[in-house]
Parts: structure tokens; C-alpha cells; sequence
């Protein structure tokens, strides 16, 4: 009884400290043109208030280079950016460390800027976790998103389908009930005999496919009281 | 009467499957290292191949929407088919059916027209023309004349 509880205990505590690891979350990718300026954002999630002494770094890695180098650090209460790097004159430290946000903001953009940037966060006591990356993308001009085009396509026709469609049967739907009000208001003023086949020249006015069949029809029920 | 009928179906089904295999399988343009169709570039280097999805221009997009379409509407002229086989009054005329299946041989015409002349951005010279292609062209001709036996045929009893 009491080795489970202790096993249990262990467990838990093992558990919660997995829990309380500092959890760092940045964007995974960010698209940008070239001369423009892009904010790279930071923030972390941590089971502790947020200390005094929390430190934010940034790393950067350029496209096919094996290791990175330093480019920022916040720590104490102050911001060091880079002076003697690629970044020098063009970082700002743009977060706010109180409400967990570590953010920089790179400035006038060239395509030598392509990389990753990692963002590593420590919130003391809580220094164990895993930092995140963003990828940084640098373009002429931005691309097109895949399937937007595709999608507003196939949107568009099958829209207007759907519409040509639901005009169609409203149409129907509309000269069949004038119709039908006329031949029920000349029901009133004439004799029962004609009412009939005008009624239903009345209704088949309504369909022009079926116009031809009534027309054939009749055609050929003339045909036969002529025989007849 | 009825073997009429099933050639018909058949024509137009085997319009249809011509037009999923053209749009699915990745083999519209290749050369002996890669193959590259609407949806992503594969390149096989040393026994690995990897797949990268395809440039993200205006124009294979708007293939890629012009051949889903073309299923799109030629399933559609199936069903509608089958539906004015019964409801149509004797001696009419299955329009509608026919009208999807020509919109859909349309759509694939635009499509394969399209990337035929776009292909000069995005195909080099040493790279030749792979079985989906052929196929999509292939299945225009076959959708456009059934959908002119649908308009042309009358519903007999």
C-alpha cells in the first residue's frame, strides 16, 4: 500500500515537472518582401509568474550554414542587440518582457536575410524546455497561396451553376402560379366544356418541354375524332 | 435499344475515368529523373525521391480548377443522366445531360490548352510530355461527342 502510494507520488511528480517546463512558442514561418520590414514574435508559456530575472535570446541561422550566431539577448532588465553582426543597426527589441513577449523587429530586409531564427526563453525557476524557430522567407514578390486560385475557380462555377439553377425553377415556379391565377379567374366567366382544354394549355404554357408533348397530344387526340 | 443505352454509358464512364486518372496520377510532364504534374514536382536523385508541391503560379491553379470541374460536371452529367431517363417525356431530348458533358470537355480543352502554352515557364526542353497529359487530351474529344449524342438522341419507349 504504501510502495504504490510512493510509486504513485513519484509518478506525479515526475509528471508535474515535465508540466512545469518553460514552453516557448514562436510562428513557424514568415513571409516578407525584400526592403520591408518583419516583427518576429516570441512568447512563452510557463507555470510560474513571470521573474524579474527572465531572459530572452535570439539565434540566427542562415540558409545552409551549420551553425548560428547570436543576435539578441534581453536579460536583467535589459535588451542587447546586435552591434557587430548582420543585424547591426537594423534589430529592435519591440516585446515586452512583463506580459512574456519577446518579439524583435528586422528592418529594411535583403535576401541574405533568409534563415532561421530561434527564440529560446527562460523564466526562473522554470529554465527547462525546448526553444522554437521561425523561418524567415524573403521574396521579390509575395507569391500566390496554393489552391486560392483553384479554389475561387471552382467556387465561382459552381456557384453561379447553383444559381442559374435555383433562377430557373423559381422562374417555373412563377409563371406556373400566374398561370394558374389566370385560367382559375377566367374559371368564373366561361362554361365548364372549354374550361378544360384551357386549363390545360393554361398549365402547359408553363413548361416549354412539355408544350411540345401537350402540343403533340392534342395533335394527335384531333386526329383521332377526326378518324372517329 | 438497350445495348444503345449501355454504349452510351459506357462512352461517357470511360470519358470520366480517362478524365480522374488524367487529373490524379503524377505524369504529366517528366523527364528520366523526375515527374511533375498538376499538384506536386517529384525528383528521384540516387534512389531517393522527394516530392515538392508545385510552383504556386496563377496558371496551374487555375488548371488545377479547370480539371476538377471537368470531373465535376461530367459526374454530374452522369447522374442527370440517369435521372432524365426516367422523367423525360418520350421523344424529348436529354439537353441537359448533354450541355454538362460538352461544359465538361470544355473545361478540359481550357485546361490542357492552358498548360500547354504556360509550359514554357515551368517545363525545360530536355523534359517531354508524360501519359496524363496525352490522356486529358484525349478525354476531350471523347466527352465532347458524347455530349453530342446526348443532345442529339430522343428518348424512345
Amino acid at each position: 500500500m504504501l510502495s504504490v502510494l510512493a510509486l504513485t507520488s513519484v509518478v506525479l511528480l515526475s509528471l508535474a515537472s515535465q508540466i512545469t517546463a518553460i514552453v516557448v512558442y514562436t510562428s513557424w514561418e514568415k513571409h516578407a518582401l525584400v526592403g520591408s520590414d518583419v516583427r518576429l514574435s516570441c512568447s512563452f508559456f510557463s507555470w510560474h509568474w513571470t521573474s524579474p530575472d527572465v531572459t530572452f535570446s535570439w539565434q540566427y541561422r542562415p540558409d545552409g550554414a551549420k551553425e548560428g550566431i547570436s543576435i539578441f539577448h534581453y536579460g536583467g532588465g535589459v535588451a542587447y542587440v546586435d552591434n557587430k553582426g548582420p543585424f547591426r543597426d537594423r534589430l529592435e527589441f519591440v516585446g515586452n518582457p512583463s506580459r512574456r513577449d519577446g518579439s524583435i523587429l528586422i528592418k529594411e530586409l535583403d535576401f541574405s536575410d533568409n534563415g532561421t531564427f530561434t527564440c529560446d526563453a527562460k523564466n526562473p525557476p522554470d529554465i527547462v524546455g525546448h526553444s522554437s524557430s521561425v523561418r524567415l522567407l524573403v521574396f521579390e514578390k509575395v507569391p500566390v497561396q496554393a489552391g486560392v486560385v483553384t479554389g475561387a475557380i471552382i467556387g465561382v462555377v459552381l456557384g453561379l451553376l447553383i444559381l442559374i439553377v435555383a433562377i430557373y425553377y423559381l422562374m417555373r415556379f412563377l409563371v406556373a402560379r400566374r398561370v394558374f391565377s389566370l385560367s382559375m379567374s377566367k374559371h368564373g366567366k366561361k362554361g365548364k366544356g372549354k374550361e378544360g382544354t384551357q386549363q390545360k394549355q393554361a398549365l402547359a404554357v408553363a413548361d416549354p418541354v412539355k408544350l411540345k408533348a401537350a402540343a403533340s397530344e392534342k395533335k394527335k387526340q384531333e386526329s383521332r375524332r377526326e378518324k372517329k | 435499344m438497350l445495348l444503345l443505352l449501355l454504349g452510351i454509358v459506357v462512352l461517357h464512364v470511360a470519358a470520366l475515368v480517362l478524365l480522374f486518372v488524367s487529373t490524379i496520377v503524377s505524369a504529366w510532364v517528366g523527364n528520366p529523373n523526375s515527374s511533375s504534374d498538376l499538384w506536386t514536382n517529384c525528383t528521384t536523385l540516387n534512389g531517393i525521391s522527394t516530392c515538392n508541391p508545385a510552383d504556386t503560379g496563377v496558371w496551374i491553379q487555375a488548371v488545377q480548377a479547370l480539371m476538377i470541374l471537368s470531373i465535376i460536371f461530367s459526374f454530374l452529367s452522369l447522374f442527370l443522366f440517369f435521372c432524365q431517363l426516367f422523367t423525360l417525356q418520350k421523344g424529348g431530348r436529354f439537353f441537359l445531360t448533354g450541355a454538362f458533358q460538352i461544359f465538361a470537355s470544355l473545361f478540359v480543352m481550357s485546361g490542357a490548352i492552358i498548360y500547354t502554352v504556360m509550359n514554357f515557364e515551368w517545363v525545360h526542353q530536355s523534359e517531354f510530355y508524360g501519359f496524363s497529359y496525352i490522356l486529358a487530351w484525349v478525354a476531350f474529344p471523347l466527352a465532347f461527342i458524347s455530349g453530342l449524342i446526348y443532345v442529339v438522341l430522343r428518348k424512345r419507349e
